[in-house]
């Protein structure tokens, strides 16, 4: 048993060598190994048992504009240490580009793939135009100040009637063009989406990954543990700052773009408050600062909430579970809407991952050390040096 | 010799209160120059003012004969300059607009917003360019502290200020941030530039460690270091940014005799091995008169005297300042 552990120990060691010094290589193979999974789960029994094939390609489909959005919003408040509460708004910059460029409420028909990066660079212009000016803020502040940022947007959407169709929003948004082997984007079944999706979360992941090893990774995280020693070392704080802020804002331009053109309409209604928050308690569940643990605990947080919850009363029928009855209380599993329950559910995870686990589900090493001051690295370095510096 | 810092008439009020008070000093290249007063005498304010992160209210300070640190001129200028650019553009689309094109409008409102967005940019981001063309309107801007690490300034803080869950080697790296030259589209594109110059980094990183005595250490997170190497570590951070000048602010603050005598060493190496100059706050008198050239003594933020170690020892005015006037 102990020979089975060491070993497993050691592969860890070896994975983790393995994927520092080929980050992008152990990225793909990571990936094209998720591709495999996601393609082959939902036709195998406990999982086909829950739905059918095709609503759990949307089901990935659709997390997957989660995970892009809780790596970018990652960027700028996992790594760079900015509070944004008002990321849903460059993810609406985002959508509302592609619904302008390819809809009969524009009559325009753009191509799909080039709007992924025009929605992207609007996104991202709109992120230093918001950044330049207010980024020299700091904690508590830029936090309002993105909140109101991310309250504005949809309001503007709403009542700019002539040029965004207002609260109904635009719809009949054309579908991307069919890809070269897997053919038509069709309206019964995600696939194809889910493996455009699937690519662009890749690259993006590569991409983070390479800004988060370089140079500018390593100042915004030194912005983010101390600003000013940050500044006395030769860092243009508000440069890098207003640069984690234009990435994450194009991130979630790319998920814009990509969202709408599945959903086919946009309105102001999808990007109020509740899609910020819940995207940055996919960061916090995730782990803060560690790319791929945030995109797990986003992959992860929304499956549990579009798949798990739709089904749970589902799953209760199929086991045949009792109605419990305490005195006046009638508790009925099978007829239970957990889906009403969802924010409630959340916010009662959040408190005790806060309480039990606070650095999140994959937290990145120095979020792990920062939260366990006694952990195991802390009490192996203390023995080694003894305390002879604490004179 | 000539002068690696020159401040003159620098003086710094926090509203009623005068921390810094017409003080001049001069730091020669190659000494190691210590400034020591009683608590509250005004050293750190003067530090950070050397530093860039305070504006002196008033005063010049030069760095190597350049004029870097002083109240800000025509600073409103500025943003009118920005604004020229983009405000002629919107006057020329307010004029296109009369004649009903449509298109050209549009563009031209494009064109109008984008031109504010990317002035707006350079005056947030500085580039030297941009510097260099203010100052041909006359306008001038205190340097920021990023500006005076690139001018080629280093410091230390007094209460220990490293990137606590960060890696010793990340720590020093992260020093190095003004020296490398990767952009964040060689970082995205993973050029040969950038992997060359990340293991290049890595090993000048490791040589700094060595030279403090934390060899072997790279891999520590920074908090969980001793106090001694916590210390040297932020010596070795400030030293990354190949600094001309070294502000160590109480550097054996903390520190127990033997400790303070390896760093003392260390700090006389520095500037027989690197040729660095050094200007050194402390309150360890040992350490001070040990390796100073030359010692100034603040007190309610005004110079009382200055001299090498010897005569600032024997100075009555400074005596008085530790120790109080002798009953009558």
């Amino acid at each position: 048993m102990i020979g089975l552990r060491a070993r497993w120990r050691l592969f860890r060691a070896r994975a983790r060598t393995f994927s520092e010094h080929h980050r992008s290589a152990s990225i793909l193979i990571t990936m094209s190994i998720a591709a495999v999974f996601l393609v082959v789960l939902p036709r195998i029994p406990p999982f086909s048992a829950i739905q059918s094939e095709n609503p759990w390609y949307d089901a990935f489909a659709n997390a997957g504009v989660y995970v892009l959005l809780a790596m970018g919003l990652n960027v700028v408040v996992g790594l760079a240490g900015l509070l944004d509460l008002g990321y849903a708004a460059f993810f609406a910059i985002g959508s509302y580009t592609y619904a302008y460029s390819n809809s009969p409420f524009s009559g325009l028909d753009l191509p799909f793939f080039p709007m992924l990066f025009v929605g992207a660079a609007v996104a991202a212009v709109f992120g230093i135009a918001l950044g330049a000016p207010t980024l020299r803020l700091r904690g508590d502040y830029l936090a309002i100040m993105t909140l109101g940022f991310g309250e504005i947007v949809p309001i503007v959407f709403v009542n700019s009637d002539p040029y965004t169709n207002g609260t109904n929003g635009i719809g009949g948004i054309y579908r991307p063009e069919a890809l070269p082997f897997f053919g038509e984007f069709s309206p019964l079944t995600s696939f194809n989406y889910m493996i455009v999706m699937i690519a662009i979360v890749t690259v993006a992941m590569m991409l983070l990954y390479r800004l988060h090893d370089s140079r500018i990774g390593r100042a915004w995280m030194a912005i983010r543990e101390d600003e000013l020693a940050a500044a006395a070392n030769g860092i243009n704080t508000v440069v890098t700052k207003l640069l984690a802020f234009a990435l994450g804002a194009t991130t979630a331009g790319f998920a814009g773009v990509f969202s709408a053109s599945k959903l086919t309409i946009v309105s102001p209604d999808q990007f109020y408050f509740t899609v910020s928050f819940t995207v940055l308690a996919m960061v916090i569940v995730g782990g803060m600062g560690n790319i791929w643990g945030v995109a797990a605990g986003a992959f992860i947080v929304f499956l549990i909430q579009a798949v798990l919850l739709k089904q749970l009363s589902s799953i209760a029928e199929l086991l045949n579970v009792p109605p419990i009855d305490i005195g006046p209380i009638h508790f009925d599993l099978v007829k239970f809407d957990f889906t009403e329950y969802q924010y409630l559910l959340f916010g009662i995870a959040l408190v005790i991952m806060m309480l039990k686990r606070p650095e999140g589900l994959f937290p990145s090493r120095e979020r792990r050390a920062e939260l366990h001051e006694s952990s195991e690295g802390a009490l192996d370095d203390e023995l080694a040096t003894g305390a002879a510096g604490d004179a | 010799m000539a002068d690696v810092l020159n401040a003159t008439n620098v003086t710094k009020r926090f509203g009623g209160l005068v921390a810094v008070h017409d003080i001049d000093f001069s730091i020669p290249e190659g000494s190691i120059v210590s400034l020591i007063g009683p608590n509250g005498a005004g050293k750190t304010t003067f530090f950070n003012i050397i530093a860039g992160i305070y504006d002196p209210t008033a005063g010049i300070i030069e760095f190597h004969g350049e004029n870097m640190i002083a109240r800000s001129r025509r600073a409103w200028l500025e943003p009118v300059l920005w604004l020229t650019p983009p405000a002629i553009l919107a006057l020329i689309t307010f004029v296109i607009s009369g004649t009903g094109n449509e298109g050209l409008t549009g563009l031209g409102i494009l064109v109008t917003v984008l031109t504010l967005l990317a002035s707006m940019v350079t005056g947030v981001a500085r580039p030297p360019a941009y510097q260099r063309f203010m100052q041909r309107f006359g306008i001038f801007r205190s340097a920021r502290p990023n500006d005076m690490v690139v001018a080629g300034l280093g410091r230390t803080f007094q209460n220990i200020r490293l990137f606590a869950n960060m890696t010793a080697m990340d720590n020093v790296l992260v020093g190095m941030h003004s020296r490398l030259k990767t952009t964040w589209i060689d970082a995205l594109l993973s050029t040969p530039r950038d992997r060359r110059e990340e293991v290049t980094s890595r090993v000048t990183a490791n040589e700094l460690l060595t030279l403090v005595g934390l060899k072997g250490r790279g891999d520590t997170v920074a908090k969980n270091l001793p106090y001694g190497d916590q210390r040297r570590l932020e010596i070795a951070r400030a030293l990354a940014s190949k600094p001309k000048l070294l502000l160590l602010d109480e550097p054996t603050a903390g520190m127990n005799p033997n400790e303070t005598a390896d760093l003392t060493r260390l700090i006389g190496r520095l500037r027989s091995e690197l040729g660095l100059t050094v200007l050194l706050i402390e309150h360890d008198m040992r350490v001070v008169m040990g390796i100073s050239d030359r010692v100034t003594v603040l007190d309610h933020g005004e110079r009382i005297a200055e001299g090498t170690p010897d005569e600032v020892r024997k100075d009555p005015k400074v005596i008085e300042a530790y120790l109080g006037t002798p009953p009558a």
